[in-house]
């Protein structure tokens, strides 16, 4: 599904090496988690996934599906079915949070060549999908994340990813911000969208998280490269022991 | 004292291309707006309410011509349930018009109102009072020379807007319009405004709130690339009364809009709110001077100008607390969001304030399109142009949402759109 090798990035505006070769490969039906310290590269590499400006790509390349999307405007890669639930959702006031899920799940289906979704029966979805993550019509009704709680924002990044049922999901940092019982709330709804044809990568400093959102395949990054693979045990002995002596072994 | 020399000739040149209207009611305020236009002149180009919008093709003495805006979509608000004036060229249309009839107003032209009427008490008086300190004389010209106007008197909840609509038809057209508008204690109106009226315009609306009353003005300015225009809005705010002002520009090479509100009853609430969209050779002027002068008002001041292709925008706003008005509450902002670097956005915030407990804050921003926003949508596979246009959209919401009516924001928003997607071609 997603292929990273040898991926190095640095910043536009100053010559910092952010990641230092990273490898990777998230397979359909899988999740994977990346854990670190703070500063290791992981909101990073969601960043230079996604397309955001400001992140020059010195070497290696990321596939999805065989496509090459590192080349691709961030709206591609979104119609090649990529998504990043943001760790900061952004708030756009006088936009109505429907009409903004519609507009996007119809520029997607435009970009791939596929019919509009109609009115009603976008409705139909919408009000299914949002019943299941506890988001009421008026929450469907106010402007993209203006004045949304916390838990509300990252709902609504869930709401986002199920209407538009991306390929590819990449959790930045879903957990941040959320009490015990929206992160439950918030791992229902990624759990719901686990399918055979579907990959995810979830970045997060806490096992916690990971207690809700089980994954297959557990990654620790340091300074820019990915140190450790292991199974869902690794994110435990993080827990437990922290991330020095795994940054030792390293060294 | 003389005026300037240059200052003098021109206010002779433009007084003499006019017809004083004769005779009736409004007779001797004609006559007294008249010597105070004199005494003050027109604005040129050196007055420093004027520094940064040219007056001069306000003022001149032929309009300057502007080309009739040909396009087929159905005009703003005409969803709407209302009742409708039409004027074509400053020139009222009785057979595009509604009767003048509806419950808890009366309404009448200014053309052909009875020798004795309510508007005597407020024609030209809310003009004369908005003179000091700032004079206001394209105002004065008006109230002296208006050939027409609507006089709306208020005496409870207005069922439908009264929709005063300008149609723009003759490549030469001057158009000098004076509407008043008094609503009495327990009175409620909307009154929209659309289209450009001319090929120049000059139009003054009087409002007077009474205690306890509300008005509710909602206006859109029209397409037309070459129109000129230059209005002004003077209200007097009573007791516990409730004032909304929105305006929404599209193009226009040049428009002044001054609004000049007084607060003089307690608790009073005032809110000016506008936004405008420039392209190219686009010039907009929102000039504002709200007054506290009683207790525990609250008014608010909010503008936000889109501006592309080298597109100018102008706010000089002020906010002036009189000694005793206390617990007022003033808020003022003006933001433009600039397409380019060929645009400018000129701001001239102020605040005067002689009451010690009050709260006024103000706030002027100029900055390009927000790319933390612009990342976002994109990532949800919106194309730049749609997430730009979006986040258009969002930047003037705040201003938009001074409209407290939800379909007639909805209109708005939908000009707007308009308007950006024939951007996008």
């Amino acid at each position: 599904m997603l292929e990273i090798k040898n991926l190095q990035v640095k910043l536009e505006e100053e010559d910092k090496q952010i990641l230092k070769g990273v490898n990777l490969t998230v397979e359909a039906g899988k999740v994977h988690a990346i854990m670190g310290p703070n500063g290791s590269g992981k909101s990073t590499l969601s960043y230079v996934l996604s397309g955001k400006d400001g992140y020059v790509v010195t070497e290696g390349e990321a596939t999805l599906g065989g496509e090459d999307i590192l080349e691709m405007e961030p709206e591609e890669r979104a119609a090649a079915g990529l998504f990043l639930a943001f760790q900061y959702p952004v708030e756009i006031p006088g936009v109505g949070n429907m009409t903004f899920l519609r507009t996007a799940v119809n520029a997607q289906r435009k970009a791939r060549g596929d019919e509009e979704m109609s009115s009603t029966e976008f409705l139909k979805v919408v009000r299914e999908k949002a019943k299941s993550l506890k988001i009421d019509a008026e929450m469907l009704k106010r402007p993209v994340n203006v004045g949304f709680s916390g838990g509300e924002k990252k709902r609504n990044e869930i709401l986002q990813m199920a209407m538009l049922e991306p390929k590819m999901c990449i959790l930045d940092e879903t957990d941040s911000g959320l009490d015990v019982d929206a992160m439950k709330l918030v791992s229902d709804g990624v759990n719901a969208l686990r399918d055979e044809g579907r990959g995810f990568l979830v970045i997060t400093h806490y096992q916690r998280l990971l207690d809700h959102i089980k994954p297959d395949v557990v990654h620790i990054m340091y300074d820019g490269r990915i140190i450790k693979t292991g199974g869902p045990e690794l994110a435990l002995e993080v827990e437990t022991q922290g991330y020095a002596h795994l940054i030792e072994e390293e060294a | 004292m003389a005026l300037p020399q240059p200052k003098q000739t021109a206010t002779d040149a433009r007084l003499a291309a006019l017809d004083l209207p004769e005779g009736g009611w409004s007779a001797p305020a004609r006559q007294s707006a008249l010597a105070r236009l004199q005494a003050m002149g027109l604005p040129g180009a050196r007055d420093e309410y004027w520094k940064y919008t040219r007056p001069d093709t306000l003022v001149a003495a032929e309009a300057p011509t502007a080309a009739v805006f040909q396009g087929d979509e159905p005009l703003v608000f005409d969803g709407v349930e209302r009742l409708k004036i039409v004027f074509r060229d400053g020139v009222f249309d009785a057979e595009a018009s509604d009767p003048l009839a509806l419950e808890n107003i009366e309404i009448a032209r200014l053309a052909d109102a009875a020798d004795i009427h309510w508007a005597q008490d407020l024609y030209g008086k809310l003009e004369e009072d908005g003179q000091t300190p700032v004079e206001r004389p394209l105002a004065a010209l008006n109230t002296t020379f208006a050939t027409d106007g609507i006089l709306m008197r208020v005496t409870g909840k207005v069922s439908k807007p009264v929709a005063l609509i300008y149609y723009h038809e003759s490549e030469t057209s001057d158009a000098i319009l004076h509407h008043v508008v008094k609503v009495e204690e327990g009175g409620d109106v909307t009154v929209l405004e659309n289209g450009p009226a001319a090929a120049r315009f000059n139009k003054v609306m009087e409002v007077d709130v009474a205690d306890g009353a509300g008005f509710h003005h909602i206006r859109a300015q029209g397409r037309d690339h070459e129109r000129r225009a230059a209005t002004h809005i003077f209200a007097r705010l009573g007791a516990e009364s409730t004032f909304k002002t929105f305006t929404l520009t599209v193009n226009g090479v040049l428009t002044r809009n001054e609004c000049v509100v007084e607060l003089t009853g307690d608790d009073a609430v005032c809110h000016i709110a506008g936004a405008c969209m420039g392209d190219g050779d686009f010039h907009h002027d929102d000039t504002v001077f709200v007054t506290h002068d009683a207790v525990n008002c609250e008014s608010r001041q909010v503008f936000k100008k889109v501006l592309r292709n080298g597109a100018t925008g102008v706010f000089q706003g002020k906010i002036l607390v009189k000694q005793g008005a206390q617990k007022t509450d003033g808020y003022q902002i003006s933001q433009s969001l600039l397409l380019d670097e060929d645009s400018q956005f000129l701001a001239k915030p102020e605040l005067e304030i002689y009451a010690d407990d009050v709260a006024c804050s103000h706030g002027s921003t100029s900055g390009a399109i927000d790319e933390d926003g612009l990342f976002y949508l994109r990532a949800r596979g919106l194309p730049r142009g749609i997430a730009e246009d979006l986040l258009t959209i969002a930047f003037i919401a705040e201003a938009v949402q001074e409209i407290e009516d939800e379909s007639l924001q909805e209109e708005i928003v939908g000009r707007v759109e308009a308007w950006l997607l024939r951007r996008r071609g």
